[in-house]
């Protein structure tokens, strides 16, 4: 052995340190590869992060604020409160709506998470691959395949009245009811993985002790396995609660104008911005209460598997009887969580302006894709959309993966602002933060360096930023949780400054999160319906926009074609982030589609 | 080869109530092992994360022989450590997590690659270079974190409880392993643990750390036979302390009572403080004390209250006066009883005043 007599590198003092420029120069280098501990480094990172959210998320929900309270501020405000009118039956219709919600996705999605995981009958594997299917598609053409399904118009209700020969379509559903289908539809994903999750973590043991005590089966439910469950359905309720709030296709594709989303569209077509923004900032302030409270609640402890290796059993059914009943439910489930997606697949084929008063589409033509692609004109939607998303994408990934960074690794004082002021974006509903925005950037501001936004293209991609900066901090945040901090220190240690042992340790391993994030990120944005149709200019008009236009000049086909893309789009990215986190948290945040 | 001095070094982390490192002073010898041992939440990796540089002490300063790193960032201190999870980058292979601190280095090519293989070889894992981290048993990842720490020549190497996710039998062949290539490679090392076993064995010297503050610094068996304070003497093996009162008292020894009248001239630390009429400490190690009699009259008279079959020896819990004995006796002729009065023998030369 020759290390004992090797002389170790030469450290590197620096004779002149604390002396002169150079030691001065030398010591601020020192710090800024110093170590997380060293004084204010946390505040060079953190500063800037602060600094983007303070300008594009809190200073606009402020903005916002300030332009509901001028001019006729306090009568804006108490239109909330008198017993008539539009605000305030606007805001318990939407209330109502949001519990009438969590009431049905409450239902469903417990009801399906009971029948998935614990007992077993022919179809299972299936319904459980394809359950969150119709909470996969994007918002806008999510609400359409409802409506060309369920509505007047839609193929069930004619195809009933068809059948039955009636004079008027069967069981059509539209105004509240026909949001209430799309929201259940779309958000019983919500209580279904919680309640799932929340079964697979239980322990089975519990459930055995109580039967060997004694218990009938019922009791055991009551007893012992929805007192269990409450955590995961509390915070599921909440989670739809404020999805439903946010809600705003729905409303806008089955007319019902007296929601706190449409109220908001509505004065802002109508030039009435100080009135949008006093709707924003109730809406707004909502739903940073029900943030509040949900970050309070899951503080909270939740009851997990104490006792290793006993899992949860499925109980096979046996009874001849509810073997047929479990068949026949698992092909009628399968055919309506796929209804939504076929449908649009079969419109966008049909022949624009063909479909009247058929059950059915009778013309088709593959014209409508083919003009898309060949029109510059029609082809533009795209290209923006692409543009817009992959520049917000970008900038969330800088932004998030750093926030969360900072969130999660570092200490310094403001920590907890750096993650509320995350969570305030992912809280706020579409149309608020399109608001903000207005509010913020129809004059300059230092943070968009003195120029006016509203009406530019800038405001687009910052509105996408801001909606889905969440989506990357999160997926980015569980990824670091992931990693012991040892191993950034075992690089530090092995002569790594702290750049290259971020580089080419901790953001290498984190990079299949970061990538799901972004993904997600990137497909929300291509996407996004609920901001851009508030914010949007003729020449910036992305997918959905040109969707929902083509819909009201009855170019249903086209329409559908555009949302095809959409759709194979996102499913495209989904497996492949569903490859990069084996089924992990971006199964879940694949729900997030749901406003 | 190169020391490492502590001058009164402090930690007190923002929002804790009290310091979690206090007024530690440490002077560790070139080419020394040396050991913090105590229990959990003692400040023992508090200071070792402050000798690597993840932690800047809130006061005083720390030499690598007469460099000054107290505010030196943890690349630049150019130390090796082994972390207690071993912290293995799971996307390098064994070879080029052990390569990444010479990548860094800027040892390249031919050079790097011997040293690589010298380590590996070292840690007799040769020919694993290519394994993924996930291949290999705990044992092995240990060996590969030890390997990375020591490739590239430290000036010292740190070790944080490297044995705790280890199996018994593995965690003895290891620690004598560790010792083996230390000693070769003639390094400063400082180790982490909270097994007095382990640090008795392994160490040349130990720093017993209870509470922020180093109760004692010593070779294991100063640290054994002459254990500073009660708390020394109670976590290193096992420890009787009596509470004994005090008939004389000189600058190096005190006379003091046992229950039942006889008298012991008890060895004392300098500045023991102790004055007549004071109540002493005195520790006395289970297997010194001898059995006899009950009638003996230079012994302690009791009642045993348990009896503890190991094979080697036989523990007795002896109940004197209202004091609670231990006694490891070996070869005891007539297996004795739970109840049976018996007289406990002291040697004055095995008794030692601790300090509370």
């Amino acid at each position: 052995m020759t290390v004992a007599t090797t002389a170790p590198p030469t450290p590197r003092t620096d004779p002149a340190a604390g002396t002169g420029r150079t030691g001065r120069a030398r010591r601020l280098a020192d710090r800024l590869r110093g170590g997380s501990d060293g004084g204010w480094f946390p505040y060079l990172l953190a500063l800037p992060l602060a600094l983007v959210l303070w300008g594009y998320v809190v200073q606009p929900m402020l903005a916002t604020f300030v332009e509901s309270a001028g001019g006729d501020g306090v009568d804006n405000y108490l239109a909330f409160l008198s017993g008539s009118g539009v605000a305030r039956s606007s805001l318990l219709t939407s209330l109502g709506i949001s519990a009438a919600s969590v009431l049905c996705c409450g239902v469903v999605g417990v009801g399906m998470a009971f029948l998935l995981k614990r007992f077993a009958f022919p179809g299972r594997r299936l319904i459980e691959a394809i359950i969150l299917v119709p909470a996969a598609l994007p918002p806008l053409i999510g609400a359409i395949s409802f409506q060309l399904l369920y509505s007047e118009t839609g193929i069930l209700p004619r195809g009933l009245q068809h059948l039955l020969g009636t004079d008027e379509p069967v069981l059509p559903f539209d105004g509240i009811a026909g949001v209430l289908v799309v929201h259940t539809f779309t958000m019983y994903p919500f209580f279904y993985l919680a309640a799932s999750a929340a079964l697979a973590g239980m322990d089975p043991s519990v459930e055995e002790a109580a039967y060997n005590l004694g218990a009938s089966r019922v009791r055991v439910w009551r007893t012992v396995l929805l007192p269990m469950l409450t955590p995961a359905l509390v915070s599921a309720s909440l989670l739809v609660f404020m999805t439903s709030l946010a809600s705003y296709t729905a409303p806008l594709l089955f007319g019902v104008d007296r929601t706190m989303t449409m109220q908001i569209y509505i004065n802002r077509t109508n030039g009435d911005l100080p009135m949008a923004s006093t709707y924003a900032s109730v809406l707004g302030v909502v739903s940073v209460l029900f943030l509040l409270g949900m970050r309070w609640y899951e503080g909270r402890r939740s009851y997990r598997s104490q006792s290793k290796g006993i899992s949860t059993h499925r109980r096979e059914i046996r009874n001849p009887v509810g073997r047929w009943l479990a068949l026949v439910g698992s092909v009628l489930a399968t055919v309506v969580l796929l209804a939504p997606v076929a449908t649009i697949a079969l419109v966008a084929f049909s022949v624009d302006g063909s479909w009247t008063t058929q059950v059915l589409p009778t013309d088709y033509t593959t014209q409508n894709f083919v003009r898309i692609f060949a029109d510059p004109r029609a082809f533009q939607p795209i290209l923006n959309s692409l543009r817009m998303s992959l520049l917000a994408t970008a900038a969330c990934v800088v932004v998030g993966v750093l926030v969360a960074y900072a969130v999660r690794r570092l200490t310094f004082v403001g920590r907890g602002l750096l993650d509320v002021a995350v969570m305030l974006a992912w809280a706020l509903p579409g149309t608020v933060v399109a608001i903000n925005l207005i509010a913020a950037f129809s004059t300059g501001s230092p943070f968009s360096l003195g120029q006016v936004l509203v009406g530019t293209f800038w405001i687009m991609p910052l509105a996408y930023f801001v909606r889905f900066l969440p989506l990357v901090f999160r997926s980015s945040s569980a990824a670091l949780a992931q990693l012991d901090p040892s191993l950034e220190e075992a690089a530090r240690n092995l002569g790594a400054s702290w750049l290259r042992a971020f580089v080419s340790i901790t953001l290498r391993l984190m990079f299949p999160g970061v990538l799901a994030g972004a993904l997600l990120a990137f497909v929300h944005g291509v996407g996004e319906f609920v901001a851009s149709v508030l914010i949007y200019t003729a020449s910036t008009a992305p997918i959905s926009v040109e969707i929902n236009n083509r819909m009201y000049s009855f170019e249903v086909g086209t329409a559908a074609a555009y949302g095809m893309l959409q759709v194979v789009l996102i499913f495209v990215v989904m497996v492949m982030s569903g490859r990069l986190e084996r089924g992990g948290p971006t199964a879940r945040e694949a729900t997030r589609w749901t406003n | 080869m190169i020391g490492v001095t502590l001058e009164s070094v402090s930690k007190r982390f923002p929002g804790a109530g009290g310091a979690a490192v206090d007024d530690v002073d440490l002077s560790i010898e070139a080419g020394e092992f040396f050991t913090l041992l105590g229990p959990s939440g003692c400040g023992k990796t508090t200071t070792l994360r402050m000798i690597a540089g993840f932690y800047f002490p809130s006061s005083g300063r720390i030499r690598f022989g007469d460099e000054d790193v107290t505010r030196k960032p943890p690349n630049r201190r150019d130390t090796g450590m082994v972390f207690q999870n071993y912290a293995l980058f799971p996307h390098l292979t064994v070879a080029q997590n052990v390569g990444y601190g010479l990548k860094i280095r800027k040892i390249r090519g031919a050079e790097a690659r011997r040293r690589i293989d010298e380590a590996l070889r070292q840690v007799h894992l040769d020919g694993y270079g290519d394994r993924r981290i996930d291949q290999l048993s705990g044992g092995q990842q240990q060996r590969v974190a030890l390997a990375r720490a020591l490739v590239i020549r430290p000036r010292t190497l740190l070790l944080d409880e490297p044995l705790s996710n280890l199996d018994a039998k593995l965690r003895e062949e290891t620690r004598t392993e560790i010792r083996r290539i230390q000693r070769e490679a003639g390094i400063t090392s400082i180790y982490v643990t909270h097994d007095q076993a382990e640090a008795m064995a392994m160490s040349d010297r130990i720093a017993v750390m209870e509470g922020g503050r180093v109760r004692q610094v010593g070779t294991p068996r100063e640290i054994y036979h002459r254990p500073a304070t009660a708390f020394v003497a109670r976590f290193i093996g096992r420890s009787n302390v009596l509470e004994l009162p005090v008939l004389a008292a000189r600058a190096d020894s005190v006379d003091v009572r046992l229950p039942g009248g006889a008298t012991r001239t008890v060895a004392a630390p300098a500045e023991h403080g102790l004055t007549e009429s004071a109540r002493a400490l005195v520790s006395i190690r289970p297997e010194h004390i001898g059995l006899c009699g009950p009638e003996d009259p230079d012994a302690l008279p009791g009642r045993i209250t348990d009896v503890e079959f190991t094979g080697m020896t036989t523990n007795l819990t002896v109940d004197v006066s209202g004091q609670e004995l231990t006694v490891a006796a070996v070869d005891v002729p007539d297996a004795p009883a739970v109840g049976d009065r018996i007289g406990l023998r002291l040697p004055a030369a095995r008794m030692w005043v601790v300090r509370p």
